[in-house]
């Protein structure tokens, strides 16, 4: 398509030049033809299942009924889309499609904005001459733990089969039997576990893939749409909340070519019950003789401000800020470099990399340069676990041609389409890299890096990663032909909140602190709470104590620290430490803007006040700055902080929320990259990690779904938590004498079952990140491993 | 009359035509030695061009300009359409039990001439024993050097097996074909791209028929125009033809071109048994538009059975007499097709079952008059205009097939299909 020059082409009488290589049912469509489908979808290849879109065009043997979603345009093609031999066709499709349709649109999720119900009113039959009885399924079955599937409803269209498979590369749904009695179904004993399942249910152009979550709960015509994005994770997927009574109903994409092309995760789509979750911290709380008591907004502000009075600001400290809107996290940088006076900030948890790289690195690649890259190398967290709708996006480009080169520790979602994979013992990244780089080892990788633009995306696999690694790579991708770089930081608005200056060596508007006035970040602060450095730390939205390497050390700190505040919406393992708790609005409960992490920033609204008393972060501080006396130095609303941000944030003005909506298309806009300081421009000598002999170096691999506050309050998808296992290489557990499924206990105190897997490097383990399961073991640490022995 | 081409052998040697002693001694391979001897592979496409035969697997494209299609990018395959499915007909089966070194040495003969190195013979699965004798031969071939690497020292190497089908009818459809050897679901491909630009595994692919790649080693000896020579001129070559029902000699025929309709049921086939009258036949197997005694004098070739509204198809004629129910043989043929259908394409899907449906109750004596209107609507709907060769509004011919037994049986036995219909439905009472 990216061949520019038209055709001519006459449709109904009208001549019109149209782009070369486009389908008919496209081309129509863009000048204003349309053309009934259900089978068609932009976003997939075409089947020509459905034969509603057939039309007539003229060829050698005069006008042949062909289906337009199959058909190239090309020039002095002459088409009629509404013939009376194209009327009679499509009308008999649809009374085809509706014989044994059950009808049962009252009570249909889909009733109300279904496609079979639409072009029935538009060019279906007016009544039916069908006396036959119906063909009949049961209905509906569960397909996975989210998805229902009703057979009854189904047109067969391809559609569901076509995102698992070609999509999502996740080939767990396809029609069975055969004539009429084709059917959608699973494999047997296979459920439809992919991490896209949701993405079927609403290109279904019928009610037969229903959605756990949503069914029976709404009629479409009652819902009211919130563009918003999808904040999960930093791909920021553009995305719309439906609510109808004030609640959250279901997520839906919304079509954004430059980033998610109508896509989401399920993680996206299926966790918005947090909102509404029943344990939700609704009012401000102070701890009373080792408890919790509800207390006032006056109250809680008051004991904060009091605390701060007098104390040296550099004994305060923030930890968090990842999951806030780019206003919120403006005006938190503000009251503590303004109001406190601390530069002891950062919204990473001691889980990336510095800040002032990912925040401006240079070149900076955009999710259209993935897509059109002519090489692409993932050196960093497995994108299918993390950050899914990028996944999405590598396939995407590797079908479109690109080379891909991952490189890990340990298998990801990618290595099955990959050109080349890098396996490398945890800890030992360095020295892969400088082979690489040198030319001494891993040509096939560096072969199929010399097709330029490569985009190269780098980050840390896992927490026992060396932060460091990230900046080599970025420093080797930069040698690459036609450079591109994506930081891979993942967490919700992380971004966003670097470029407001929430890390200790970065002012708002990614213009980096001197080393000298930089203040501590996370890990530095808990360690200075943990030893009687710190006496104020505020956790904002942050967890340390799970997401941190360290949770012993995070727990030390925050119970060492003298005050801590927490502003979050629920009583986490690290909240639970704190002496004031505030209660903070989520997702969908603020207006704003996030940044993404190609720097693409779009806008997120409010679908609803927040819930109780909670509130959002900039009027939390702004109030506490008035407390303190300085209230005219915090933005006193969302506008004002977009407009006072852009005078400091050069890259920002311009970017409010009203100039997005009306100028964007809804895609957001992509800043311009600021001044911050450039990779180190170095290819690493250092040598690898020390490798522990005698006993094993636990890894941490992050998982889509895991014991995160978020997941674990969305009830349906809160069973596709995997369950947990110690991933260990073949030949230790040869050596310890274990099959797959035995138990082996780690550190003497935990006992986990054993998955035997050939690509964890000989001496590591891996269990998965943040479950409740694997409380207290330490990234990074060496462990022993002791088989379990039975009464055998 | 012209001597028998492909079934001479079989006939002269009832008891092992298919064995290599016997196919070796009455002159097979011959022309295969002489041809890698002698001849280039644009010499041999030469000659299937010249013969103008028509393939044989029932949509009667010639088979000399299908290999000028092949797209010219190796690797490239060929594919045997065994998968004889079509009701009424069994030509194939007997070439493939009877004759299968004549069907391998064509096949040595074509891959030479198309620069393929890898052949692949689709069989129906109903076809045990054919498969077993194919495969027999292959070895024995294998054995003798006529196929494998370096092919009588040619330099010419060729690999064939043999894969058999799940019982499918569709995967007679050269594309649903194709899907079933790769291991995927038995459905039509959109065309294009046609298999000889992307066909097996996405490469440069031909599929020819049985019979069709049969005549080659006779047309490669004899000579293309020698081949042309017989018969019409649109319907060259002698052609076998399975009949049935009620004939006095139901078999196959191997028979030329351009006799009458009267002179195969009545003078080959032996007449209708018990002397009655014939009532009608189905010219060219079950997707064929059926024929009444009026035509019985019009000329057996492709051209004129395409003016009759029908086609030869397959070569499957099945003779029914006048004590046939057409109403019952039409719901057998609907129901057939409905059966098979594939399901993908959503008239074919769900028109064929309504159309067999709408049959079973006017069976039943639930018929209502504005039915039969509405089998002709439905079909129309399948097949618009209902006109020959059909349009479709279907991926593949399979839907339109099933339309073919309800127009023959409105057009000609119309009274006979109101017969069913109880007094009380008929308009106006």
């Amino acid at each position: 398509m990216s061949d520019t020059t038209t055709v001519s082409i006459t449709i109904n009488g009208v001549d019109h030049e149209v782009e070369a290589g486009q389908r008919l049912i496209t081309a129509a469509e863009k000048v204003g033809e349309y053309i009934p489908r259900f089978c068609h979808h932009d976003k997939l290849e075409p089947v020509g299942k459905c034969r509603m879109c057939l039309v007539e065009v003229e060829g050698p043997r005069g006008k042949q009924l062909v289906p337009s979603c199959t058909m190239i345009v090309n020039d002095g093609m002459v088409v009629d889309t509404e013939s009376e031999v194209v009327e009679k066709a499509q009308e008999g499709v649809l009374e085809f499609l509706l014989i044994n349709h059950p009808l049962d649109c009252p009570i249909c999720d889909k009733g109300g904005e279904c496609p079979l119900q639409d072009q029935t009113m538009a060019y279906g039959p007016g009544e039916s001459r069908f006396i036959e009885p119906k063909r009949t399924y049961e209905k509906p079955i569960p397909i996975s733990d989210v998805v229902l599937l009703d057979r009854e409803r189904c047109v067969l269209c391809d559609r569901c089969v076509r995102v698992a498979d070609d999509i999502a590369g996740d080939p767990l749904i396809t029609f069975n039997d055969r004539g009429n009695h084709v059917q959608i179904l699973t494999f047997p004993n296979e459920p439809f576990s992919s991490y896209f399942s949701g993405n079927t249910v609403q290109v279904c152009p019928v009610g037969a893939l229903t959605s756990v979550d949503y069914r029976f709960r709404a009629r479409p015509w009652d819902l009211e749409v919130t563009p918003t994005v999808a904040a999960h994770d930093t791909v920021q997927s553009t995305a719309e909340i439906h609510t109808s009574r004030g609640k959250i109903v279901r997520v839906y994409a919304a079509e954004n070519d430059h980033l998610n092309d109508g896509w989401l995760s399920d993680r996206d789509r299926f966790s918005f019950a947090a909102n509404h979750a029943p344990d939700r911290i609704v009012s401000p709380k102070r701890r009373v003789d080792g408890s919790f008591e509800d207390v006032s907004w006056p109250e809680a502000l008051n004991t904060i401000a009091e605390r701060l009075g007098g104390i040296a600001p550099e004994r305060v400290g923030a930890i968090g800020g990842a999951h806030n809107t780019n206003e919120e996290a403006y005006a938190l940088g503000k009251f503590l470099r303004e109001v406190v006076g601390t530069n002891n900030i950062d919204a990473q948890l001691g889980d990336g990399f510095n800040a002032q790289l990912a925040a401006a690195v240079t070149p900076r690649a955009t999710v259209d340069d993935v897509e059109s890259a002519g090489a692409i190398l993932v050196w960093g967290p497995d994108l299918k676990e993390t950050l899914p709708v990028l996944y999405l996006k590598v396939r995407k480009a590797v079908k479109n041609g690109a080379t891909l080169v991952v490189a890990s520790p340990w298998r990801t979602g990618l290595d099955s389409i990959a050109t080349s994979v890098v396996r490398y013992r945890a800890g030992s990244g360095q020295e892969v890299l400088r082979k690489l780089a040198q030319g001494s080892a891993h040509e096939d990788a560096a072969a199929a890096l010399t097709t330029g633009p490569v985009v190269t995306l780098f980050g840390r696999a896992s927490l026992s990663e060396d932060p460091r690694l990230a900046e080599s790579v970025a420093a080797y991708g930069r040698t690459l032909p036609d450079a591109r770089l994506m930081p891979l930081l993942t967490r919700s608005n992380v971004f966003g909140a670097l470029d407001m200056g929430l890390a200790p060596d970065l002012l708002p508007g990614r213009v980096g602190i001197e080393a000298g006035s930089a203040g501590l970040d996370a890990m530095g602060m808990l360690g200075a709470a943990a030893e009687g450095a710190l006496d104020v730390l505020f956790l904002v939205g942050s967890d340390p104590v799970r997401d941190c390497p360290d949770p012993a050390l995070a727990a030390k700190a925050l119970d060492q620290a003298d005050f801590v505040v927490a502003i979050d919406a629920f009583v986490t393992d690290s909240s639970a430490h704190a002496d004031v708790i505030l209660p903070a609005a989520l997702w969908g409960e603020v207006d704003g803007t996030m940044t993404n992490l190609e720097g693409r920033v779009q806008t997120v609204s409010a679908a609803f006040p927040p819930r109780g008393q909670a509130q959002s972060l900039l009027e939390i501080v702004r109030d506490l700055a008035a407390i303190m006396g300085s209230g005219d130095i915090l933005p006193k609303d969302t506008d004002t902080a977009s407009s006072s941000l852009a005078n400091e944030a050069p890259a920002y003005a311009g970017v409010s929320r009203e100039s997005i909506f009306f100028e964007s298309d809804g895609t957001g806009v992509v800043v311009p990259t600021g001044a911050g300081t450039q990779p180190l421009g170095y290819i690493p000598t250092d040598a690898a990690v020390p490798v522990v002999t005698d006993r094993f170096t636990l890894h941490f691999a992050p998982s889509l779904y895991d014991d995160g506050v978020i997941t674990r309050h969305a009830e349906s998808i809160a069973g596709l938590v995997p369950d947990v296992t110690v991933r260990i290489s073949p030949r230790d557990a040869s050596v310890l004498a274990v099959s797959d499924g035995a138990s082996v206990v780690i550190d003497d105190f935990l006992t986990l079952p054993v998955t035997i897997d050939a690509d964890v490097a000989q001496g590591s383990v891996v269990v998965p990140f943040n479950q409740v399961a694997t409380k207290g073991l330490i990234a990074a640490s060496a462990v022993s491993v002791e088989p379990v022995r039975g009464d055998v | 009359m012209t001597d028998p081409i492909l079934t001479a052998r079989m006939e002269a040697n009832r008891t092992d035509s298919n064995t290599i002693d016997r196919y070796l001694e009455t002159g097979g391979y011959e022309v295969l030695k002489n041809a890698l001897a002698s001849m280039t592979p644009e010499q041999i496409a030469e000659e299937v061009k010249a013969s103008n035969m028509r393939g044989r697997g029932g949509a009667g494209f010639p088979m000399g300009v299908k290999w000028g299609f092949l797209a010219d990018s190796d690797p490239k395959y060929l594919v045997i359409n065994g998968d004889e499915s079509e009701p009424g007909t069994f030509k194939d089966r007997q070439l493939l039990e009877r004759d299968p070194h004549q069907l391998i040495e064509g096949i040595v003969l074509a891959s030479y001439a198309l620069g393929v190195n890898r052949a692949f013979i689709y069989i129906r699965g109903e076809y045990p024993k054919p498969a077993r004798r194919v495969q027999r031969a292959i070895d024995e071939a294998y054995e003798k050097g006529f196929l494998g690497d370096d092919i009588l020292r040619s330099g010419f190497s060729l690999e064939v097996s043999v894969h058999l089908g799940g019982g499918a009818y569709i995967c007679g459809e050269e594309t649903a074909l194709l899907n079933s050897l790769e291991g995927r679901r038995g459905e039509p491909r959109l065309k294009p791209p046609f298999p000889a630009v992307e066909g097996l595994y996405a490469r440069p692919t031909i599929v020819n028929n049985v019979e069709s790649i049969s005549n080659v080693p006779w047309i490669v000896a004899n000579g293309g125009t020698s081949y042309a020579a017989i018969g019409p001129e649109r319907s060259a070559g002698t052609r076998m033809f399975s009949l049935s029902g009620h004939v006095n000699k139901p078999g196959n025929y191997e028979i030329v071109m351009g006799m009458t309709w009267r002179d195969l049921i009545y003078d080959v086939a032996g007449g209708i048994r018990d002397d009655r009258a014939l009532k009608t036949w189905i010219p060219g197997g079950a997707s064929a538009p059926w024929l009444v005694p009026e035509h019985l004098d019009a000329p057996l070739t492709i051209d004129d059975a395409t003016t009759l509204g029908t086609m030869l198809g397959s070569g499957a004629v099945v003779v029914m007499d006048e004590t046939t129910d057409v109403v019952k043989a039409a719901h057998s043929i609907v129901r057939f097709f409905a059966h098979e259908s594939c399901g993908q394409c959503t008239p074919c899907r769900e028109g064929t079952k309504w159309l067999q449906d709408i049959l079973e109750r006017i069976l039943r004596g639930e018929g209502r008059e504005k039915d039969i209107d509405l089998l002709l609507d439905v079909s129309d709907n399948i097949s618009p205009g209902l006109t020959w060769p059909p349009a479709m509004t279907t991926i593949c011919p399979l839907g339109p097939s099933a339309t073919a037994p309800i127009l023959s049986i409105t057009r000609y036995f119309l009274d006979e299909v109101k017969a069913y219909i109880p007094v009380s439905e008929v308009a106006g009472v």
